[in-house]
C-alpha cells in the first residue's frame, strides 16, 4: 500500500499547496451565497417548522461546496496530468488500478471535508445549524464527496481538453447540485419537479446531510443512505472497469 | 547470458497506421543496446508497449521474464523508462518529485539513492527548486532521475539527449555508462548516431514498424558499408577504368568505393598508368551514419 499512500499524499499536497484557491475561495463563495440569500429570503421562507431559513441553508451550502470541490480535485488533477503528459509518471510505476482509484478519490474526499468544515466553521456564527446527529452528518459528507470525486475521475479520464471538462461540469454537475434542494425544500416544488428531484442522487446527499443537522428531512435518511451508497458502489465499479481497460489513459 | 527484454511478434495498429508489424527482438542482460530508426519508425511505440502505456494488439513483451501485461507489477519494478516528451508536475520541487516517484515504487526510505542521483546528475543545487523554475535541460535531468529512482535493472532512454547541451550529455553518458558497468541493461534511442556508435554494443534498426537490422555494432558496420577512398588528383581527371567505383565527387575530391584494402594497390597502379598524380589521399572508415542510411535505403551523401 506504499504506492497508494504516496499517491494519496501527493494529491493532498497538490491542493494544499494552493489552498488559498482550493479551500479559502470556495469557503468565501459559500459565505457570500449565505449572506445574500438569507438577507433576501430569511423572512419569506420557512422550509422546516421552527428552523430559520439561514440555518436551513447552511448544510445545503456546505454540502454543495464539498461536492463541487471533490469533483474539482480529481477532475482537474487528472486533466492537468493528461494534458501536460506527466500522467506517465503515475502509469509507469507498479500501481494497481485500485490504488490509483482510492488515492485520487480519497484525496478529493479530504478536500471536500476540509472545504465543508471551513464553510460550517464560518457560517455557524450566523445561524446555529443544531448538529443533532453528527454521525449522519459525517456519513453523508463522506459518501457525497465520494460520489463527486468518482464522477470527477470519470470526467478527467474521459475529457481530452479543458473545455470538455468544463462542459461536463457546467451541464451535468452544476445542474444536478443546484436542482437538488440546496436552496429550498423540494416539498415547495410543483408535483412534476418534485418527482424529477427524486431522480437526482444529489438530492439524497443534501437531504440526508441536512437530516443530521435538524433531525428533519424530505425523505427518510435511510432511503438517502441507500441511494447514495448505491451510487458510490455503481460508480466505483464502473470507474475501476475504465481503469482496468485503460480507457483513454492507455493506447 | 539471460534475456533482459523480449518482444515476441508484437503488433500494434493505430487506425490505418500499422505502427509495429510484428517485432521480434531480444536484448540481453548487461547490454548497451541502441534502437535506431527515423521518426515514425515505431521506436517510441515499442517502448510504450514495454512500459505498459500502450497495449499491443498481439504478441507479448517481457522484462526479465515478467510479462508486461499479465505480471505488470513485477515487470514495472524491473524497468525504468525516460520518456521522450519533456514533462513535469509544476506543483512540486525536484526532491518532492523524486520522493513521490520512489514511493509509487514502494520505496519510502530512499534518501541516500535520491541524494546520489541528484549529485550524479548535477541537480544537487536545484533539489528544493520548483520544477517550473528549471531550464529544459535541468527538467530532462530530473526525468532521468525519476526513471532511475527505483534502481531498475533495465533502463530505457527514449531520446534523452534531444535538445540538451553538451555538458549534460557528458554527465548523463558518464553516469549511464557507470550503471551499465555495474550490470544494468541499457536501451537507448537517439537521433545522434555518433552517440549510439560510441556507447552501444548492439544495434537494432526499425523502419516503418519493421525490424530491418539487428546485430553487434562491429558486425553491422562491417557488413553494411565499405570503406571509401578519397582522392585529389592532378590533373583533375579520373581515369575511365575507375569510374565504376565513383561514389561521389565533392570539392575536387573523388570518393571511390574501397571494398577491401587489397584493391588499393591496383587502383594506384591504374592512376599511374593514366599519368595522373595523387595530391592527397584519405581512407574514410564507415560510420554508423552511413550504415544507417544504407539500411534505410537511401543513397549516401
Amino acid at each position: 500500500m506504499q504506492g497508494f499512500s504516496t499517491l494519496f499524499y501527493k494529491e493532498i499536497l497538490r491542493f494544499w499547496k494552493v489552498s488559498f484557491q482550493t479551500v479559502a475561495a470556495p469557503v468565501l463563495t459559500a459565505v457570500l451565497y449565505l449572506l445574500i440569500f438569507s438577507h433576501v429570503l430569511e423572512s419569506h421562507v420557512e422550509a422546516y417548522p421552527g428552523v430559520r431559513y439561514t440555518a436551513f441553508l447552511i448544510p445545503g451550502l456546505a454540502m454543495m461546496s464539498m461536492l463541487q470541490n471533490a469533483f474539482a480535485n480529481t477532475s482537474s488533477s487528472l486533466i492537468q496530468s493528461k494534458i501536460t503528459g506527466n500522467i506517465v509518471y503515475i502509469l509507469l510505476p507498479p500501481l494497481s488500478h485500485l490504488e490509483f482509484f482510492l488515492a485520487y478519490v480519497l484525496a478529493a474526499v479530504v478536500r471536500g471535508l476540509v472545504v465543508g468544515s471551513g464553510v460550517l466553521a464560518v457560517t455557524m456564527w450566523l445561524a446555529w445549524p443544531e448538529f443533532k446527529y453528527p454521525l449522519w452528518i459525517l456519513a453523508f459528507a463522506l459518501l457525497g464527496s465520494s460520489v463527486m470525486a468518482i464522477l470527477g475521475l470519470i470526467a478527467g479520464i474521459w475529457a481530452e481538453k479543458f473545455d470538455q471538462l468544463a462542459a461536463f461540469q457546467n451541464f451535468i454537475i452544476v445542474p444536478l447540485t443546484f436542482l437538488s434542494g440546496v436552496f429550498y425544500s423540494i416539498h415547495s416544488l410543483p408535483a412534476f419537479w418534485l418527482g424529477v428531484s427524486h431522480l437526482n442522487p444529489v438530492f439524497y446527499m443534501i437531504d440526508g446531510f441536512r437530516y443530521g443537522f435538524f433531525g428533519a428531512s424530505d425523505v427518510s435518511p435511510w432511503l438517502s443512505l441507500a441511494v447514495v451508497s448505491g451510487t458510490v458502489v455503481v460508480l466505483a465499479a464502473f470507474t475501476l472497469q475504465l481503469l482496468r481497460t485503460g480507457y483513454k489513459l492507455k493506447h | 547470458m539471460s534475456v533482459a527484454i523480449r518482444f515476441s511478434a508484437v503488433k500494434k495498429r493505430f487506425g490505418e497506421l500499422e505502427a509495429l508489424k510484428g517485432i521480434d527482438l531480444e536484448v540481453r542482460e548487461g547490454e548497451f543496446f541502441a534502437l535506431l530508426g527515423p521518426n515514425g519508425a515505431g521506436k517510441t511505440t515499442l517502448i510504450s508497449v514495454l512500459g505498459g502505456l500502450t497495449q499491443a494488439d498481439s504478441g507479448k513483451a517481457e522484462v526479465l521474464g515478467s510479462d508486461v501485461q499479465r505480471d505488470y507489477r513485477a515487470a514495472r519494478r524491473k524497468v525504468g523508462i525516460v520518456p521522450q516528451e519533456l514533462t513535469f508536475d509544476p506543483f512540486f520541487t525536484v526532491r518532492e518529485t523524486l520522493q513521490f516517484q520512489s514511493g509509487y515504487f514502494g520505496l519510502r526510505r530512499n534518501h541516500a539513492w535520491i541524494d546520489e542521483l541528484l549529485e550524479q546528475l548535477g541537480l544537487a543545487s536545484k533539489a528544493d527548486a520548483n520544477m517550473r523554475s528549471l531550464s529544459g535541460g535541468m527538467k530532462r535531468r530530473v526525468m532521468v532521475a525519476q526513471a532511475l529512482v527505483h534502481k531498475p535493472p533495465v533502463i530505457v532512454l527514449d531520446e534523452p539527449t534531444a535538445g540538451v547541451d553538451v555538458a549534460l550529455r557528458q554527465t548523463l553518458w558518464a553516469f549511464i555508462q557507470r550503471l551499465n558497468g555495474e550490470g544494468h541493461t541499457i536501451v537507448l534511442t537517439t537521433h545522434y548516431l555518433e552517440e549510439a556508435e560510441t556507447l552501444c554494443n548492439r544495434i537494432a534498426m526499425l523502419k516503418q514498424g519493421e525490424l530491418v537490422a539487428l546485430d553487434d555494432k562491429a558486425a553491422l558496420m562491417a557488413s553494411h558499408s565499405a570503406r571509401v577512398l578519397s582522392l585529389r588528383l592532378f590533373p583533375d581527371v579520373l581515369p575511365a577504368a575507375l569510374q565504376p567505383l565513383l561514389v561521389s565527387q565533392e570539392g575536387g575530391a573523388y570518393q571511390l568505393k574501397l571494398d577491401d584494402c587489397g584493391t588499393l594497390e591496383a587502383m594506384l597502379a591504374t592512376l599511374r598508368e593514366a599519368g595522373v598524380a595523387v595530391q592527397d589521399m584519405e581512407i574514410l572508415k564507415p560510420d554508423l551514419e552511413s550504415v544507417f542510411l544504407d539500411v534505410m535505403g537511401r543513397k549516401r551523401g
